[in-house]
This record gives structure tokens, sequence and C-alpha cells, in this order.
């Protein structure tokens, strides 16, 4: 049998045993509508309650403060739609950076469409963005702005508690997409100063479908959906318990693991960068090295084309990424290192490699050997070299 | 290193690399060669955004490619027959090698081909480049051609596919000795209903899938629609190629919107009346100038071919018989072909004139079935 090992955590992560087993109890035995008075009601509210207080404990944050939400998507669109649609006042200005997730970029869009004034802020080469310019960004009527927690692409951590204080100085509530950072780098939302906080179940070892955002007390945010009075009038609709439960265990094994997992990522993932930088000649990290999640590698193999190279690499049983898929599952070249000033060539040269619970020192070996081969085939074939 | 279930297993050998567009060909052509036993890759090729041109209507339009649904349908056989399939992005390359000659035809006063150009600088460079770094030996795809190797000239020739209906080869007239070393056209052999037969006989879900029609980036055939949209897209007014609609001897009958709007041999949409039917003789791009007469103005006897690549034969040195389509729908009409200094030119003489020879069309040379070669119709020199 042919092996495989993955290095897409970013994309996704597999479902841990423990959230397995918090999974299948819950949709086994709590079948209710947790809004429901009678008993099967009450035991799914409490399980609600129980995972908000896990998803919380992560977060440190209340868990009143807590929205479940159908994923990150969810999170940021009622985020960055519902501060600027609450916000009063007849202009609007929303700041975002230029590397957001389409989740945020998207919304951005929307509301640039419905009127508002959009300042996008370019990141460095080193992944990260300014404060300074979030700061000569604002405006008089800017209403909200918006900045990753950790970039997807390059793990690039950003100075969050920085652009909290200019914000805030400014009066301006600050969201934070911290899809990429929860489960890999401590989270304190009270300390970093985010008013609005959004996460996913399925980047921490839980299923697909559940996510959540935090809402600081006395954030206005108005609704982007109707028709219910779930999550305290915050977001209609049945709640996901199973899912949530699910989320809440995955929250309390992160909560365990965080420090010891993060130093054994961390010293995989320097061991995968340096052998390949050492190994593959014309190669580099994009962004930087030290402010980054452990997990994370991007790295840059001049001259090849990244969409021939992933594909290489599944089939010689290595799941890797680059860019973004577009609808029909081709690549574009990603807007996250074209923001940091790549060239579209050198952004399609560009790989990810985001390591997760069940990578090995033997997997992370086998994967270089794999990349210098492919990179060598695919750079003769270019005629590179 | 962990097991992933339901992934099959790799057989030693150098996987075959399809290019599958969801259609009934090409998704036969993968199950043929899966069910023979050979390693298979499924690419499809996504060349063209259908939704990059707001305005552009593509809303039941017939021959679209690259739509989610193709490769929802490509993607659906690949799973159906178990073998890796992946999407690749030649958006790019796509628009730089077809679309903008294309347009930049057109706009010439040529009727251009944008499929030989996909074939040449797309199907059988590009992909099969990709298919080389995906470490494939061989491409196959669904054309209806055929490839045999001569021993006697130690040459690699192309034959039309059995089903002259559905014959290819006018748009295959490109391909190198080495691109041909490379290809394998399983359906050449096949005719088209013997193809759907086969889908149907291994349940294939896009057996009854209706044919591709037209040009794949051009909603219903719309060419001049296209034009448009695309040129403002890009920032080039297409009001600037107006001008005049004239008779031979220099009579001004109209005006027009732009020369992209008529190609030789076009009889409707002229806008001008007169007693007797009109026909697009000539366009001329300079003067913005759309020449029309009566039919038998539209026919030629002679005219140059250039770019010519010589495919089943080594380029002549003397003058060849050989069968001259000058269109893909063309009954091939006999004709000499002279060399002429210029190793990569040539002159094409008919044995009796033809109607409507458009410059930007390709002419293509064959004897009997075999594909001697082929290049693109020039402008009637005007000296």
């Amino acid at each position: 049998m042919a092996s495989f090992s993955y290095f897409d955590h970013n994309a996704t992560t597999p479902v841990a045993p423990e959230v397995m087993a918090a999974l299948s109890a819950c949709l086994s035995e709590v079948y209710g509508n947790a809004s429901s008075i009678h008993r099967f009601g009450q035991a799914a509210k409490q399980r609600l309650e129980t995972a908000r207080r896990q998803v919380a404990a992560l977060l440190h944050c209340p868990p009143a403060s807590l929205v479940f939400t159908s994923g990150g998507t969810e999170a940021d669109n009622m985020a960055v739609l519902g501060v600027a649609r609450a916000a009063a006042g007849a202009s609007r200005h929303v700041i975002v950076s230029s590397m957001e997730h389409p989740a945020v970029l998207g919304p951005a869009a929307q509301l640039e469409r419905e009127g508002a004034a959009i300042t996008r802020v370019r990141a460095g080469s080193d992944g990260l963005v300014d404060p300074e310019d979030i700061r000569d960004a604002l405006r008089a009527d800017t209403v909200l702005v918006s900045v990753m927690h950790a970039n997807n692409e390059t793990g690039a951590v950003q100075p969050i508690a920085e652009i909290a204080r200019i914000a805030h100085e400014a009066g301006v509530p600050l969201h934070v997409d911290g899809v990429q950072a929860l489960g890999k780098i401590p989270v304190d939302v009270e300390t970093l100063g985010a008013d609005l906080y959004s996460v996913s179940a399925h980047k921490l070892y839980a299923p697909k479908g559940t996510g959540a955002l935090y809402v600081r007390k006395g954030t206005h945010l108005a609704p982007i959906a109707y028709g219910g009075h779930h999550e305290r009038d915050r977001r209609p609709g049945t709640e996901n318990v199973p899912g949530i439960a699910a989320f809440g265990a995955a929250a309390e094994v992160a909560a365990t693991t965080l420090d010891a997992e993060s130093a054994r990522l961390g010293a995989l993932r320097d061991r995968l960068e340096n052998s390949a930088l050492e190994r593959i000649p014309q190669t580099a990290v994009n962004g930087t090295r030290a402010h980054r999640t452990p997990n994370t590698s991007n790295l840059r193999f001049d001259g090849i084309d990244g969409e021939a190279l992933v594909i290489a690499l599944d089939l010689r049983g290595f799941a890797v990424s680059t860019g973004a898929a577009c609808s029909s599952g081709a690549i574009e070249p990603s807007h996250v290192l074209t923001a940091m000033g790549l060239s579209a060539d050198r952004a399609r040269s560009s790989m990810r490699f985001s390591l997760g619970r069940a990578n090995t020192e033997e997997q992370v070996d086998a994967l270089v050997e794999a990349l210098a081969h492919s990179v060598a085939h695919l750079r003769r074939i270019a005629g590179h070299d | 290193m962990t097991e992933t279930p339901g992934v099959a297993t790799r057989a030693p050998e150098p996987p075959i690399a399809v290019a599958m567009s969801g259609g009934v060909d090409s998704s036969t052509v993968a199950a043929m060669l899966a069910r023979q036993g050979h390693a298979i890759v499924g690419l499809t090729m996504q060349l063209w955004n259908q939704r990059r041109l707001p305005g552009l209507s593509t809303e039941g339009a017939v021959g679209r490619c690259c739509s989610l649904d193709d490769v929802y349908d490509a993607r659906r056989v690949a799973e159906q027959i178990g073998i890796p399939y992946y999407v690749v992005n030649f958006e790019r390359e796509f628009e730089e090698h077809v679309v903008k000659p294309f347009v930049a035809d057109y706009l010439s006063g040529r009727t251009p081909i944008p499929c030989t150009l996909c074939n040449n600088y797309i199907k059988f460079d590009r992909f099969l480049e990709m298919a080389d770094s995906v470490g494939a030996r061989q491409i196959a795809t669904g054309h209806y051609a055929r490839i045999r190797f001569d021993s006697a000239s130690g040459r690699w020739q192309l034959l039309r596919g059995v089903d002259h209906g559905k014959d290819q080869t006018y748009f295959l007239f490109g391909l190198t000795q080495e691109q041909l070393s490379r290809t394998l056209f399983p359906l050449g052999e096949l005719t088209k209903p013997e193809t759907r037969d086969l889908a149907r006989s291994m349940d294939l879900s896009v057996a009854a899938k209706s044919d591709s029609q037209e040009i794949c980036f051009v909603p219903n055939g719309d060419y001049a629609a296209f034009l448009d949209a695309y040129l403002k897209e890009t920032g080039a007014p297409p009001e600037a190629t107006r001008g005049e609609i004239v008779t031979a001897d220099g009579r001004k009958l109209g005006e027009h919107e732009g020369v992209h709007r008529f190609t030789v041999g076009q009889r409707r949409g002229l806008g001008v009346a007169t007693g007797d039917p009109l026909y697009v003789i000539s366009t001329d791009p300079i003067s913005q100038r759309v020449t029309v007469g009566a039919g038998a103005e539209l026919l030629r006897g002679a005219f140059h071919v250039h770019s010519v690549n010589w495919v089943s034969i080594a380029p002549p040195a003397v003058p060849v018989r050989a069968e001259v389509k000058i269109r893909n729908k063309h009954n091939a009409a006999a004709a000499e072909i002279r060399p002429t200094a210029d190793a990569a030119r040539v002159e094409v003489v008919f044995d009796e004139p033809q109607r409507a020879v458009t410059p930007g069309q390709a002419a293509v040379f064959y004897d009997g079935d075999v594909v001697l070669g082929g290049g693109w119709i020039e402008p009637e020199s005007r000296s």
C-alpha cells in the first residue's frame, strides 16, 4: 500500500480521537433542540454551554461573549458586516489588511458596493502589517479595523496588541480573524485587545461546520441573518450541538497540549525548512521566520510551477498546498504573497507546508527527499538548470 | 505514515496523462486506458473564466468550456474509474497564446482558428509539459485522429480518424514529431457512435452528454459580442474599427461597425441592400474597408501559406500533389503544393478554383488519410 503524509493542516485537520468520542457521544445521546424546555432540550443546552466554557477557556474570554457560528467564514462576515452596518453616521470607512482571508475581504468588498470606503493595508516583505500603516489609514469615519492574527499561508503573527491600541485610541473597534492562530499559539483575546475574534473548529482537530465569534461586551453588531433568538439574539438558527460539543472537546485538548505541541511542531518545521534550504538550491522562505505560527512554512523554489509541484508531490504521497483554489479546483497565484510584494511568478513557485499532530521526523525527512527530487525534475523540464 | 483507504495504489509504470474536458470523448479515453490496465492521471485544463466578461451572457450557452459543470463531470468520471485527478490552471497561457491572437486576427481582418492555436500552444505544449512535471511520459486526448510510426521514413505520421465526419486533423497540423511520439489518440479508430456505445458499456456518467460546439470560450458562437466585451475590458474600444463597405471597383455601399464583424464569404448581416446577393470578398484592417461582391468574385485558384509544418513527410524540395482543405468543413480539393524560397512558405494551386479562401484560416494538405502538413492562409498580396 502506498503511504500518505499530510502537510496541509492550515487547510484543515483530521478529527482527534478525543473529539470523535465527544462527537459520537453527543450524536447518539443528545438529540434535543437546545431551545426546548423539556429535559431533552436541557441536555442539549448543557452540552452547548459546556462547549462554550471550553472554547472560552482557550480564548481567555467570558463564555457569554462567544457566539457559535457555522464556521470561520460566517464569524468573519458577522463581524465585518455586523459592525459596519451597526455604525451610525452617513459615511463609513473600514480598514483591512490586504492579506486577509477571502472571508474578510469578501464582506469588505460587499460593504464597498454598498457605499462604504475600504482601505486595504499592504504587508511588508516579512508578511507583517506595520501598525503605523493602520494609524495612517484611520479616518474620522472609520468604523472598523480588521487584521488577522496569524496568516494562513505564511503563518506570520501580526502585531495585534499594537494595532488594537492604535485603533482604540481612535475609538475604533478591532476585529481579528484568529482562525489560523487558535490552537497554534496562545490566544488571550482580552489582553490582545480584540473586540471581535473569529475562530473555526476544523482547524483545531474538530469537524467542519462549526466556528465562533468572540464579541467583547458593548460592541455594536447588526445581525446578518434573521429568524430566531438563539445565541443571545446574535445568531439565529438551531445550534449544531454535536459540532459545537466536538469544538469544545477540541479546545480542551488544545489547551492542555498547546505548549508542548508548539515546541514539537516548531522543531519539526525548522527541520523541514533547514534541510530544504540546504539541499535545494534557489530556495527561500517567504516572510518572517521569527514571528510565525510554529507549524507553518512557506517556501519558494525559483523557476518551478507550484501547481505542478503540488500534483507531483501528491502522486508521491505528500499533501501540500499552494495559493488558493478557485471554484473549479484550479490554483491561482496567492494574493497573500503578492500583497507582500512577491512577483506573480515567484508567488506561483511558492509552496505552503503546514504541520500537525500526526507528523513525524521520518515524514519530514521523506518529504524533503521527495521535494528535492521533484523540484530538480521540474526545473529540468522548465529548462531552468 | 498513515494508510489512506480508498486511494488506489499506483503501478510502477509511468502514468499516462489524460486531458479530461468532462465530455464523452475524453472521459471514454480515460476509462478505456484505465480498463487496459494503464496507470492514468486525469487532468482538466482550466483555460478561461466564463464569468470574466460581465455582460456577455453565458446563460444557456452551448459549447462553453471550463464550466464548473464540465469539471464536475470530469471529476465524477475520474472517481468512477478510480484515477488520480487534478484541475490545472492554464488561463494565463490560454489568454496569451489563444485569446489575444484570436482577437488580434479578427481586428486585422483575418478569421482565426483558436482551436489550432490551443492545440499547438496549450494541449500539446503546456499540457505535455505538465504531464512531464507529474511524471507522465505520454498524453492521451479524445481527438478523432490517428498516429502511426512509419518505419520506412522513420517519421511519426498523423492520419484522419476513421470517422471522417468527426475527423479533427484539420486542427492538428501543427504537431511536431516529438509531440506525436508522445501522444495517444485512442478514439482515432472509432466512430462517434462507437465511442458513445463504449461509454455506455462502461457506465460512464457522461455517456449521453451532448457534444461541445463552436469555439469553447465564445458563448453561443457570437464572436462579435465576445470581441466587443473583451476589447471593452482591456480598454480598446471597438468603435475604432468602424469603416466603409465598398465594391471591388471602389463604390461605397454603406458603413459598418468594425471589420472584426465580417469574415470572407459571409453573406448575412452586411446591412446593405442591392438586387443581387452580396458576399464579403475581403476585409482590410488598415483602411477599415470591407469589400463585397458577387459570389463568383469569391473564387480563388491559388494562394500562399505561411508557417508551414510538415507532419508526416519531410519538407519536399519539389512540388507535391495533395488534397487541400481550407476550412474544417471544406471538402478537400486537389491541388499542387509548390515550395518557395522560404522553407516555411508554399504556394497552393488548386486544380479548380475554390470559394472563400479566407486569410487566417488553415490550409491542410492530405494524401488520402495522411496529413502531409499545413499552414496559415496569407492575405492576397496587394503588390
